[in-house]
């Protein structure tokens, strides 16, 4: 019996969104094409698309697809650099939280490397959530910034970001904000109008839908580029055949998550207090990173720190045990890193090689994550002795 | 037993991972990350370290349906294997990693791991037999006398060798080994050997060291101690050595130098004609034993039938051997013929008939 506690690495597509993929990949069909067939497939793209704008609260032309999330923040950040440098060459500097995503950070320090931009990083505190006076100092040189960029929630630890807090600040030194919500959409009430944000990341495959499809919605007065050419597709911000069964089946992944989204979040909360007390009661010395719960966390995820143990010993014998869990996000050739995030928010780096995570999604069950609790005492005391015959 | 396999990427541990599933066993493969910024190895097919050969692991694994993870042991291998080569060329001696990497990570760490979280044995590509003896496990050559690994596997200790599987110990040629591979639809059936050091890229040793160890410039002096030339750090030569000296003027009587010995004190080398390499005497220190030790040195006079090896790929020499200051110091003499250039810092391996007894690292060689 496997039990699956990976749902933030991805989950599986739900019935409607990969029965809705199926049937539309059977069509021929361009989207960009003027005959019927294209007429039919452009006319599903762009249902799909309104059905995504009703979801989160934006309007449907502010709505670009994406092949992912990473592809998401990649155009946002380097498109908006871009976009934002052409109308002011003094604007070169980036805005980042220290605790984003690898697929936000590794663009800004490649823009960086490769085009000029100096990247400031904001400071978290041990909770891994903004520092906002810290952030607040940072707007001192408000007019040399190109793009501010906070996660709604992060993908570790879980921790949700000062929302209304950082968009207020960017609003009143002129800076445009873009936020990644891969991890909070479906979890978390998300309206892009109210959020203050000029650009907001969604990956597909974090709520059901399949993967491959992702989007960015921006605003209409905000300078992007696009960063490929060759097709108008997108509002000229991603050239390239759209993917139209992908992208119908993420519109209906997302209309189920944001319609039960309420119910889901209760159901995931009490899987999570659970799992946060049976972790507790089993392996009393683990340490649970980023808030308790009831402040400030997504409903679907826990990280905890096991003093002595190596990440990839808790892995190997929880998945020997048919329980599968992560390490964290950040992965090269398969060696586990010790955690950015981690080590952000004052962790040592010894703690942070035993990190584990463990998310739920909508289909995980009480016994998943019992599953979990019967296997850990074992799992942690094994890989204590593994950790002590390496560091000897 | 549950076996974990030790899959480097090449097709050595990847037979030998097969062998063991099809033995019966419960095997999960594992690949040693040897460094956190794997880009920094070679990026070719030759190496035991590179991204593709993790991947390569990862298709062998996929294709024997078999759990797979990539464990990071970079840590160890920098401590005990990169310090210790820089710490030995820079003492003057000329160590052999790939022993060392044997002694402390793949023995020593990795099997320590494997036992804590249960597993009873590891499985590795080497040829080299573990046989059953009177007295437990016994190590042996390879009948495979052109592959034989033995040498490099002297270090590990008895207790390790009964925790250890060589399921490649009776295969004569890598040739067999390589049909192994294609027989069961194995991707690497047709990989090259590896070679190099493997966290020397570029195969540029003296570059490797001099970008750590610094520009050392000093003289190369005959046996007499008139300088024929300079060099950039005498840590950089290796007793034996003929390639790579640039000595501008050819020898008074034309004929080749090799180094005859390097001295970190006054930072010298010194070269001279080939016959001043020859030794046939051996001091070796930190010995360690295969088997009891006790009964080769006991009452019933010297052991007989006792040859050694100096060199990976060398050849056995007859020896008599004895111990010296409480066991600390291990002589041989050599019994029939010589041995030339013999450099500080290899090891020395004792050889009875096929089973090797013990080990120990050369720290002198002389001629008597």
């Amino acid at each position: 019996m496997s039990h699956y506690l990976d749902h933030a690495a991805s989950t599986a597509p739900t019935p409607a969104a990969l029965a809705a993929y199926v049937e539309e990949a059977g069509h021929a069909g361009n989207a960009s094409s003027l005959h019927a067939a294209g007429r039919r497939a452009r006319r599903v793209l762009e249902e799909s698309r309104e059905t995504v704008a009703a979801c989160l609260d934006a309007r449907p032309s502010e709505v670009i697809f994406t092949s992912s999330g990473t592809e998401a923040n990649n155009l946002a950040l380097k498109g908006i650099f871009w976009g934002r440098r052409s109308q002011d060459a003094a604007r070169r500097r980036l805005l980042v939280s220290a605790v984003e995503h690898h697929s936000l950070l590794d663009p800004a320090f490649w823009l960086a490397g490769h085009a000029g931009a100096e990247v400031a990083l904001a400071e978290v505190d041990q909770n891994g959530r903004l520092e906002l006076a810290a952030l607040a100092a940072e707007f001192g040189e408000a007019s040399s910034t190109a793009l501010a960029s906070v996660m709604w929630a992060n993908n570790e630890v879980g921790t949700l970001q000062p929302i209304a807090e950082v968009a207020r600040l960017c609003q009143r030194f002129g800076v445009p904000l873009h936020r990644a919500a891969a991890s909070a959409v479906g979890q978390l009430p998300v309206s892009f109008a109210a959020s203050g944000a000029d650009a907001l990341t969604v990956s597909g495959h974090k709520f059901g839908a399949p993967l491959g499809v992702g989007a960015l919605l921006t605003r209409r007065d905000l300078p992007i580029e696009s960063l490929t050419q060759g097709g108008s597709q997108e509002r000229g911000l991603r050239a390239g055949t759209v993917n139209v069964p992908a992208i119908r089946a993420f519109a209906v992944a997302l209309a189920e998550a944001t319609s039960t989204q309420a119910e889901r979040a209760a159901h995931l909360t009490s899987l999570r207090d659970r799992l946060i007390a049976g972790v507790r009661r089993a392996v009393p010395d683990a340490v649970l990173r980023g808030p308790e719960p009831a402040t400030g966390r997504l409903p679907g995820s826990a990280l905890f720190t096991f003093p002595g143990c190596e990440g990839d010993s808790l892995l190997y014998l929880l998945d020997s045990a048919g329980v599968q869990a992560s390490t964290g996000s950040a992965c090269q050739a398969g060696i586990p890193q010790p955690s950015h995030v981690l080590l952000a928010m004052g962790v040592d780096e010894e703690s942070a090689r035993g990190a584990l995570r463990f998310s739920l999604g909508s289909t995980s069950t009480e016994a998943d994550v019992d599953a979990l609790l019967a296997a850990l005492p074992s799992v942690a005391e094994r890989a204590r002795n593994a950790g002590l015959t390496s560091a000897r | 037993m549950r076996v974990l396999a030790a899959m480097s990427g090449g097709v050595d541990s990847a037979v030998a991972a097969a062998l063991a599933v099809e033995a019966g066993h419960e095997v999960v493969g594992v690949h040693m990350a040897l460094t956190r910024n794997p880009q920094l190895f070679r990026a070719g097919s030759r190496g035991c370290c590179s991204l593709e050969d993790a991947s390569d692991a990862r298709r062998v694994a996929d294709r024997l349906g078999i759990p797979f993870y990539v464990w990071d042991l970079s840590e160890t291998f920098q401590d005990t294997v990169v310090e210790d080569f820089l710490a030995e060329y820079a003492a003057g001696r000329t160590p052999n990693p790939c022993l060392r990497c044997n002694e402390h990570v793949k023995f020593r760490t990795l099997l320590d791991k494997a036992q804590a979280l249960g597993f009873d044995a590891i499985a590795t590509g080497h040829y080299a037999q573990a046989l059953p003896g009177p007295d437990g496990p016994e190590l042996h050559r390879s009948p495979n006398h052109a592959k034989d690994q033995s040498y490099v596997l002297a270090v590990m200790g008895r207790d390790e060798l009964s925790r250890v599987l060589f399921p490649l110990g009776g295969f004569a040629s890598k040739d067999e080994v390589r049909a192994a591979a294609a027989q069961r639809d194995l991707a690497v059936s047709a990989k090259p050997d590896s070679y190099d050091i493997c966290f020397i890229p570029d195969g540029d040793t003296r570059g490797f060291l001099r970008d750590r160890l610094g520009a050392r410039p000093g003289p190369i002096l005959d046996p007499e101690g008139r300088q024929v030339g300079e060099h950039e750090g005498a840590y950089a030569y290796t007793v034996g050595q003929r390639k790579g000296l640039a000595l501008g003027r050819p020898a008074v009587d034309g004929r080749p130098r090799y180094v005859l010995s390097t001295n970190m004190r006054d930072n010298s080398v010194v070269v001279g004609a080939e016959e001043l390499l020859t030794v046939n005497h051996l001091q070796g220190r930190r010995a360690s034993w295969l088997t009891d030790p006790a009964p080769i040195f006991g009452a019933d006079g010297p052991p007989s039938g006792i040859a050694v090896q100096v060199r990976a790929h060398g050849r056995e020499m007859s020896a008599e051997l004895t111990l010296e200051d409480q066991g600390e110091t291990l002589v041989s003499r050599l019994t029939s013929g010589t041995l030339r250039g013999v450099a500080a810092g290899q090891s020395m391996v004792i050889y009875q008939g096929t089973r090797v007894l013990g080990q120990a690292t050369i720290a002198r060689a002389w001629r008597q």
